[in-house]
């Protein structure tokens, strides 16, 4: 035991010495949020839209009004036609138009279902959609609300994509896609280069020719970077709910167990990665490839995973990264508890399992 | 004659470090001049500001005529450099070796042809030519390397520690290189850990700390260090030698 | 305390053949040498011994234990030292010193008589980081760590590869400093010259032994009378000597050419001088000398490769 934690504090000598690498290591994944957020988040405030209003009635001007008062929108024009609609993107000038029918409140009132055009600049398709989204969701909002005072619920046709983002923040979705990335980055792609660098300087030779148990030398390897993962989860965790205000709806342990869970089968697999690669270049190499391209690709992070061909959706399935993006949603975001997410869990075990024995297996008690 | 090489007073400092210290020499063409020194006497630094690849702190030097401050260019045109680290593309055969540096000379077609059919048949690689650097031992990949830095007739070529590991036949048969090309006039600047092969050299520098401290043929060094041999002059020098890397 | 029998060792699926059935052994406490070129098998030989490499042929045992089988036992005993500088370039001299030693199980203070005399001459920088060392005490100190834990054998691979002059020969008197405290010490070299520092050799070309002895039986093996010749330019004394008929192997060793002749009962050296003398070299000196292990090893080599 005491060889074991020798070599962890070489570890940390390594890690503490290389103050650039722990600098970026440690400061990456605030940088990524806090970049990630403002930019979100700024984008889409006071948002120049248009408004077609063919109803000019009661309830258009309500929910007219109830957009303006918003802060992503502020209304620059109201227009008397569709034409119009396309002369004012055409100059530039606002990036949604919503329409209103002839017969809005009529059909409202007499036929319970009445829609609304959102018209958005799809050339920036992430805009276009965080704004039909917001709203969708300022609609939605009205409608709740009308039908409070009704029998006969009354549905405006929008969809709600944002049911569980009533405060309609962007950040709800990245939160969970920067802590799959950082802790992949942290553990994975540095615990494969620092096992590798190992073999480079030769220093493997001496430890294989040592007491000390292979096995042993892979561990310690490992725990200074689940270390920094920790620190890494509590501050992602920190500048998402007091900088972002993007609250934890669930169970923080519950949270916090999940991401150790994550960050072992990322460290399984920088085990895995440097049992094969004989080069730093190389580990990085297939760190970066293999992993954290399906991340941002196939989690469901970026793109939504549903939209996916079929094969894309399969081969989503083996990206650990989709899991957990999953699971932080359920219990940050939607609060939900084990029982919606024992599923995930057990996937992300299996998966850690698989690849610990894989590189276990692996890992060569000789050079060759 | 007129040097090939011409230092004076040639100094380098990284901050209060003086790598090399007024160091003073010249050169003369088709010389075999051995420089030797220990680790870290600042040999390598030298030789750097020599190929045009450093800037000296002060003092002056020419190679090939050319100004190491001003003409590193014209410097690089005209001389040669191989060193045991790098040698050649181990993934590309003898011959694409061979023409991937002529090209880079800028010879024309024609003499590269004949140059590299030249080159093979001086070192007997004939039936190696298609085959991959990498493949080859490593003394052949040493004479093919100095036989590549050679192939545009520099002026000077720059050897660093060519012989290191190299079995002793093989080593010899890169003496017997070398001897050639100074024969034809070009002038060789070598570095090595053998001593006996510093008698081999027309004339050697030894340098301790920064500063050349001996400079001569090995026959008048070691009679004024009164020594059997080169091994005992290095070692008499280098003794006293305070810093190291 | 170390066997070899027939070890062979290919790579890139047998095609390439690094080491051809060797064969020694090496007594306890002995100094034993290594002595090749770069690609003659030093290394494989080092690594199967160390159990870093599985042997394809032949077996091999180092202090009793089989090198395939009892692997986990010898890398408990033995300390080795590879070719390149391995130890952490971040870490200061205390720190690899002290990490090393509890890696075997051991303290710094429990062996420190037998580092000490090694110990003492980097101890002043024990706070640098052991990147930051010149070549010499770098050396000293992978010495100290694979010392640290007081194997039974000492494996070096190219100790002294890259390394000056001087501090070669401060690093061969501190083997034979630890050569008196009873440790067997397999060392391996490209160096000639080192070899006389051993108590026996091996010499070693392409794989193959070429010769086992104690260096002073190898050099009295040599079979030819070793004239060593001198004149003005080497070069042209070089060239004119090999196109002499008369003369068998022609070597340059310094300031001399080392040749012998065909024809051993004669004395051929007059009708030399005179040729030479012809061909207008100057202040020609020739004598006869004894054989050193360069002049054996080359022997051996151009024996073995006709």
């Amino acid at each position: 035991m005491k060889q074991f934690f020798s070599f962890v504090k070489k570890e940390f000598y390594h890690i503490w010495r290389d103050k650039r690498t722990m600098f970026i290591l440690l400061g990456m994944p605030v940088v990524q949020i806090v970049i990630f957020g403002f930019a979100l988040t700024n984008e889409v405030k006071n948002s120049q839209i248009a408004i077609l209003d063919n109803a000019k009635d009661e309830v258009s001007s309500t929910i007219i009004t109830q957009l303006d008062a918003s802060k992503y929108f502020e209304i620059r024009q109201n227009l008397h036609s569709y034409p119009e609609i396309e002369k004012a993107f055409e100059a530039g000038k606002i990036k949604m138009a919503i329409v209103f029918p002839q017969n809005f409140s009529e059909d409202l009132h007499h036929l319970n279902k009445a829609q609304i055009q959102l018209v958005a600049d799809a050339s920036d398709p992430n805009v276009a959609n965080i704004l039909t989204n917001y709203a969708t969701a300022i609609i939605g909002d009205y409608q709740r609300r009308i039908n409070t005072n009704t029998m006969l619920p009354y549905t405006i046709d929008t969809e709600t994509r944002m049911l569980y983002n009533p405060q309609l923040k962007g950040a709800y979705n990245f939160v969970p896609g920067v802590m799959a990335m950082v802790l992949l980055l942290v553990c994975t792609m540095m615990t494969a280069i620092t096992i590798v660098k190992e073999k480079e300087m030769g220093t493997m030779e001496i430890m294989l020719v040592s007491p000390m148990k292979p096995i042993m030398v892979i561990i310690a390897k490992a725990v200074p970077y689940l270390l920094l993962s920790i620190i890494n989860i509590a501050s992602i965790l920190l500048l998402s709910v007091y900088v972002l205000e993007v609250p934890i709806n669930g169970s923080i342990v519950l949270l916090v167990f999940e991401s150790i869970l994550f960050t072992l089968v990322s460290l399984s697999l920088g085990l895995l990665i440097s049992s094969g690669a004989e080069s730093q270049q190389t580990a990085m190499f297939i760190s970066l490839v293999a992993l954290f391209l399906p991340t941002v690709m196939l989690s469901g992070f970026m793109f939504p995973v549903e939209n996916m061909p079929l094969p894309l959706r399969i081969i989503s399935n083996i990206v650990p990264a989709k899991w957990y993006y999953s699971i932080v949603k359920s219990v940050m975001i939607k609060g939900l508890g084990l029982k919606v997410i024992w599923k995930e869990t057990l996937i992300l075990t299996g998966m850690m399992l698989f690849f610990l024995t894989l590189a276990i297996r692996k890992f060569k008690i000789r050079l060759a | 004659m007129q040097a090939v090489i011409k230092a004076d007073k040639l100094s380098k400092h990284f901050g209060h470090f003086t790598a090399v210290n007024k160091i003073s020499f010249e050169v003369a063409p088709g010389e075999i001049f051995g420089f030797l020194g220990a680790n870290g006497a600042g040999k390598t630094t030298a030789m750097r500001m020599l190929c045009g690849l450093s800037i000296p702190t002060s003092g002056t030097a020419t190679v090939a005529g050319f100004d190491v401050y001003k003409q590193t260019e014209e410097i690089k045109r005209n001389i040669g450099y191989m060193s045991q680290k790098f040698s050649l593309y181990e993934d590309l055969t003898v011959l694409e070796n061979i023409r991937f540096y002529g090209g880079i000379y800028g010879l024309s077609d024609r003499d590269l042809q004949q140059k590299s059919e030249a080159l093979i048949t001086r070192l007997n690689l004939q039936n190696e030519a298609k085959k991959l650097v990498g493949s080859l031992p490593l003394g052949w990949k040493q004479k093919l390397s100095f036989s590549v830095a050679v192939l545009h007739e520099p002026k000077i070529v720059f050897l660093d520690e060519p012989t290191g590991g190299v079995d002793p036949v093989t080593r010899r048969q890169f003496w017997d290189l070398i001897y050639e090309v100074a024969d034809r006039g070009i002038t060789v600047f070598v570095t090595t850990h053998y001593m006996d092969e510093a008698e081999y050299c027309n004339r050697v520098s030894i340098m301790v700390d920064g500063s050349i401290e001996a400079l001569d043929t090995p026959p008048k060094l070691k009679q004024q260090f009164s020594a059997n041999s080169m091994d005992e002059v290095f070692y008499e020098l280098a003794r006293g030698a305070k810093r190291s890397e | 305390m170390v066997t070899l029998d027939k070890l062979s060792k290919t790579y890139n699926k047998g095609s390439v053949l690094a080491v051809d059935k060797v064969s020694f052994e090496v007594n306890k406490g002995e100094l034993f040498g290594l002595i090749g070129p770069d690609g003659a098998g030093k290394t494989s030989i080092f690594r199967m011994l160390t159990t870093l490499l599985l042997p394809d042929e032949g077996s091999a045992t180092v202090d009793g234990f089989d090198i395939v089988k009892d692997y986990k036992s010898i890398r408990n005993t033995v300390g080795y030292m590879p070719g390149r500088f391995s130890l952490y370039q971040d870490l200061s001299v205390e720190e690899n010193l002290n990490f090393f030693a509890t890696i075997f199980n051991t303290t710094i203070e429990e062996n420190y008589d037998l580092i000490k005399d090694i110990y003492v001459q980097i101890e002043p920088f024990k706070d640098r980081k052991a990147g930051k060392l010149s070549g010499g005490m770098k050396q000293k100190l992978a010495l100290s760590c694979a010392l640290i834990h007081r194997p039974t054998i000492l494996f070096l691979d190219e100790p002294t590869t890259g390394v000056d002059a001087v501090s070669r020969k401060e690093f061969w008197e501190m083997l034979k400093r630890l050569k008196t405290q009873g440790i067997t010490i397999l060392v391996s070299t490209p160096y000639m010259d080192e070899a006389t520092l051993c108590d026996r050799i091996a010499l070693i070309q392409s794989g193959k032994i070429l010769s086992i002895d104690t260096p002073q039986n190898i050099v009295d093996a040599y079979p030819d009378k070793l004239f060593a010749i001198k004149a003005e330019s080497i070069y042209y004394l070089l060239n004119d000597l090999r196109a002499y008929t008369k003369v068998k192997g022609c070597f340059t060793f310094g300031e001399f050419v080392h040749i012998s002749f065909k024809d051993k009962s004669a004395t051929n050296e007059p009708e030399l001088l005179a040729y030479l003398k012809e061909k207008g070299h100057k202040n020609i000196e020739i004598k006869a000398v004894t054989p050193g292990i360069e002049d054996c090893f080359i022997r051996l080599m151009t024996e073995e490769t006709n």
